[in-house]
């Protein structure tokens, strides 16, 4: 997909919902990854997992649907859908672990081009650091898709050679989702898949590293399933 | 054989000075507020502290670390936009932290309670977390091992207890409880109703009365105000 603009943040939502198969047990990581919710369906039946002891999570609660016992990873109230079930936190982790779950969608502050992954901890000395399940959930799923801004706010490339931040996991990311591009990372390297607002020479000049060009329609072919 | 305790404070009596304690929990989602504040009015000192968490407002946990009873924290994610008790004691210095990925803190009590000596996990490997510890390549993937995690003492929140001591939960509040419950040695729950032996569907019993040592019901907890963060 080539788009004129680059996209918003729920533009970015659409795109990975879009490229999440029906039927998929998905994990939804704190923060932007929880919006691609949003933009699934019914129709679509996929199960979100959520770390905390919950498959098949509905929309977040409100007003007398709130029960301070059912919440989110990220503290939120939510709903239980029909079908849903309820387990302890080392069965939680087990699911992941064991690579029953099909996809997890992570933000992240750095993606290296072999898939790296740097999401838990910026590395300020002063920082009080805290993990939580974010390496289980790099890890923890046949598929690993990041969603995040291209730049950080500096104006900084997200996507790098190498990490600089403290690794979350190693060599786990399959897709990067961004406003200005989605990359797909495999064995030959960085393949750059669709492009909003921008193009390959400009990303190759921003980015500093070899890109593929999987823009043409062939290596579009196959999504959704 | 399990004991019901007349009152959080009978619960959580005999509580040592220096004891590893596990606190069962998810944020505030099964939090057992009652015997933290019971603990905190026992007056044990010098405890490590096992949860999710740090601690969240000034309530349960919180409280425990604010009273400066706690000395070191083995959680996965201390800070919250609310855990400004163990924040201050943190950067003071005065309190120890060891931070474990969730699902390795939880496989590690699940190991104790299981008998299990130790055990390798993908997760963590290549991180700063994995630094001084064993790793080992099973089968195309990297490991590191980690080690089991036992307590003195759990205070675990479970919705219904039978007069045996068999375990209830409710939704997303039972998260640590059922793994905790076995892997202390003692294990002290805090129940919103305790119904005659029988009373529970054995299929429905999540922790069976082996793992319960003490069981006190308290009125259904007040709202405790939600926090935001993992």
């Amino acid at each position: 997909m080539i788009s004129e603009s680059v996209l918003h943040r729920d533009q970015i939502a659409a795109v990975v919902a879009r490229d999440i198969p029906p039927g998929s047990f998905v994990n939804l990581g704190i923060g932007l990854p929880t919006t691609v919710s949003d933009h699934l369906t019914p129709e679509d039946h996929v199960v979100l997992h959520t770390e905390n002891g919950l498959l098949g999570m509905g929309p977040e609660a409100h007003g007398s649907d709130i029960d301070p016992d059912l919440i989110n990873a990220g503290k939120v109230p939510v709903t239980a859908l029909p079908g849903a079930s309820y387990f302890h936190h080392a069965d939680s982790f087990a699911m992941m672990r064991g690579g029953h779950l099909d996809i997890c969608v992570l933000g992240a502050y750095q993606v290296s081009e072999a898939g790296d992954l740097a999401n838990w901890h910026t590395g300020r000395p002063d920082d009080i650091p805290a993990v939580g399940g974010a390496m289980d959930l790099a890890l923890g799923a046949k598929q690993t898709f990041v969603m995040m801004n291209l730049l950080g706010p500096d104006g900084t490339p997200k996507i790098v050679p190498r990490c600089t931040y403290p690794l979350t996991g190693v060599a786990c990311v399959s897709r990067v989702y961004t406003d200005q591009a989605v990359f797909l990372i495999g064995a030959d390297g960085v393949v750059v898949r669709d492009v909003f607002g921008t193009d390959l020479p400009r990303l190759r000049d921003q980015l500093g590293m070899p890109l593929i060009d999987g823009t043409g329609p062939a290596q579009s072919r196959g999504r959704r399933g | 054989m399990v004991a019901i305790a007349a009152d959080a404070d009978e619960a959580v009596s005999g509580i040592r000075d220096g004891a590893t304690v596990m606190i069962g929990g998810f944020g505030t989602a099964g939090q057992p507020v009652e015997l933290i504040e019971a603990l905190i009015r026992q007056g044990a000192t010098g405890l490590t502290v096992v949860n999710n968490n740090a601690g969240n407002g000034d309530h349960g946990l919180a409280a425990l670390i604010r009273e400066g009873r706690v000395r070191k924290v083995i959680c996965s994610f201390p800070r919250q936009r609310d855990s400004h008790h163990f924040d201050a004691r943190y950067r003071a210095g005065e309190l120890e932290l060891e931070l474990v990925p969730q699902g390795n803190l939880a496989e590690r009590i699940r190991a104790a309670g299981a008998g299990i000596g130790g055990f390798y996990t993908p997760t963590g490997f290549g991180t700063p977390l994995a630094e001084g510890k064993e790793t080992r390549h099973i089968e195309g993937r990297d490991y590191l091992l980690e080690f089991p995690l036992h307590a003195d003492v759990a205070l675990v929140r479970a919705h219904i207890a039978d007069a045996m001591g068999n375990l209830v939960y409710r939704k997303t509040a039972r998260n640590f409880g059922p793994i905790m419950a076995a892997a202390a040695r003692t294990t002290i729950v805090q129940v919103s109703d305790i119904v005659p032996t029988g009373g529970l569907d054995p299929e429905a019993v999540i922790t069976p009365c082996i793992y319960v040592d003490r069981v006190v019901r308290v009125s259904p907890a007040g709202a405790v105000p939600l926090e935001e963060g993992q």
